[in-house]
């Protein structure tokens, strides 16, 4: 694999760029591995490359079902914040944001991470009070974290509707550090640094049962043969509860919804941050891309669903929210929207945790808030692999918390998967 | 858009309607174990396929209903009252 350096450009620039070796093997399926990993995606992909960094644990191969990135890897809206409150999850996003702000030169791979401010409105002052708390709590555990006033914000963004009466923008809580970054680019990262490590990343390659051998899951059943893995991770995001179920596991506090996301036309530079008109409002976030297009998204469709593909009232509602907060985007056109499925729990809280069986490790849960989460999250998920144990930050992101009493629910909306936007 | 035939109604958009959730679940004893609890409570069968799922009218009669539903090509194969008298009413006014 050629690294990309300056020397590396301008030799292949002199050469028809005729010298860049492939990004990543097609390997053929090994009988055995050290580790399984099943799911291709971000979560799967970063786990399988700190399993080899961080613990020389280089025998791994990756399943995936279609190919890489062609999940919610590239269903997102590609926003990387760390504003979290509960005890657990804001260390754990801290501590993604600052993988992130490392992740290009870690992986030799610019993943295009724009620090461009993450700016949530807010419209009453209920909605200030409460939005202060979790940015304070934030600001004592040392995340970055501040509030502009109406004045500030006018300054900063001078065409947001500031004459919406029925949600009067009254200012907004701000995470500078946080931004986004380009999706593909950090799957293609993640595969070809892991890759490099001596990974396998076997594409086309769905999983389609289990054998079960002294309580264990001895091996793998999928399209490209039997695999045995000494252990196996699920890394499948909203397609867990079908694995879980193959594995004959029983039930899960998952519920599978799908969360649409759009792209307008490219336009001229337009807006500089990522901005959610969600804190007492509707709920809408927004941010360009560098090619110019409007990256937006909106609520889940607000019923189970299993479909990748989004259904119309919810694009309905997603535009008047973006009408009612930037009427200068009515004429412009949706080039595309498409929706991914969500694994939403019942306290909004993720899972990186061990199972029932032994061998099997759950790494699923991540509702909205899955892109943003994958390097801390492959980070964790490697972790407790490697030392059967999890870290302190996700010591209680378990199966087990439900009937502790110890939810991690940031929004305090109850067993309801629907309401963890 | 998912069209949902209400009994009471007829067949409207689904933006009509809030979706509740599983249709299936057995609520235990008051005096059931916590293990019993957190599993009618917090834990799912997640059916990728046709489920029973509860769907309330709430921008129509206001009446909840069960419907049996595919989540993966969305299609309907019944809709009913949830409360079995309410059922039995219907059928027999049919």
């Amino acid at each position: 694999m050629t690294k990309f350096n300056a020397w590396n450009v301008i030799k292949n620039g002199l050469n028809g760029q005729s010298y860049w070796t492939r990004q990543w093997r097609d390997p053929e399926p090994k009988s055995s591995y050290d580790v399984v990993i099943i799911g291709g995606g971000l979560h799967g992909l970063a786990t399988a490359y700190y399993l080899a960094k961080n613990h020389n644990i280089k025998n791994v191969a990756v399943l995936e079902k279609g190919w890489i990135g062609g999940g919610n890897a590239g269903r997102n809206t590609t926003i990387v914040r760390s504003n979290y409150m509960m005890p657990g999850n804001h260390e754990f996003y801290e501590h993604s944001l600052k993988l992130w702000e490392n992740l290009s030169h870690e992986l030799n791979y610019n993943v295009m991470f724009s620090q461009r401010a993450h700016v949530s409105l807010f419209h009453s002052p209920g909605a200030k009070d409460s939005v202060s708390r979790i940015y304070n709590i934030m600001r004592l555990h040392g995340t970055d974290a501040e509030l502009w006033d109406l004045k500030t914000l006018k300054k900063k963004i001078p065409h947001l509707n500031y004459h919406n009466s029925r949600f009067p923008i009254l200012g907004a809580a701000v995470q500078k550090r946080a931004g986004n970054a380009r999706h593909d680019a950090v799957a293609w990262g993640y595969a070809r640094a892991a890759d490099t490590l001596g990974v396998d990343i076997l594409q086309n390659c769905e999983v389609t049962g289990f054998t079960r051998k002294n309580g264990n899951i001895e091996s793998i059943q999928t399209s490209r043969g039997i695999i045995k893995g000494k252990k196996i991770g699920f890394a499948v995001a909203g397609n867990t509860s079908v694995l879980w179920q193959m594995a004959e596991l029983g039930n899960l506090p998952i519920e599978s919804h799908k969360l649409q996301a759009f792209v307008s036309e490219a336009v001229k530079p337009l807006l500089d941050q990522v901005v959610v008109y969600g804190v007492g409002g509707a709920h809408f976030y927004i941010s360009q891309s560098d090619k110019g297009s409007m990256v937006f998204g909106g609520d889940l469709d607000w019923y189970k669903s299993y479909a990748q593909r989004g259904n119309l009232p919810m694009v309905q509602d997603v535009a008047e929210a973006a009408m009612a907060i930037f009427p200068s985007l009515g004429r412009i056109r949706l080039l595309r929207h498409w929706a991914g499925v969500m694994d939403m729990t019942m306290d909004g809280s993720f899972f990186i945790c061990k199972t029932p069986i032994s061998n099997l490790y759950l790494n699923a849960g991540w509702n909205y808030g899955g892109f943003k989460a994958s390097p801390a999250s492959g980070w964790y998920f490697a972790d407790l692999i490697a030392n059967e144990s999890p870290h302190n930050y996700v010591q209680n992101h378990n199966l087990e918390r439900f009937e502790k009493g110890i939810n991690i629910d940031e929004r305090g909306a109850g067993p309801d998967p629907k309401l963890h936007g | 858009m998912i069209r949902i035939n209400c009994p009471y109604c007829g067949e409207r958009d689904h933006s009509e309607f809030s979706y509740g959730g599983d249709a299936t679940i057995n609520y235990p004893s008051l005096d059931a174990s916590e293990k019993e609890w957190t599993e009618a409570i917090f834990f799912r069968k997640n059916i990728k396929g046709f489920q029973f799922e509860t769907w309330h009218h709430s921008n129509g009669c206001r009446m909840w209903l069960v419907v049996e539903r595919s989540t993966v090509t969305h299609e309907i194969k019944s809709v009913k009252p949830c409360h079995p008298d309410l059922q039995r009413v219907v059928e027999n006014n049919k």
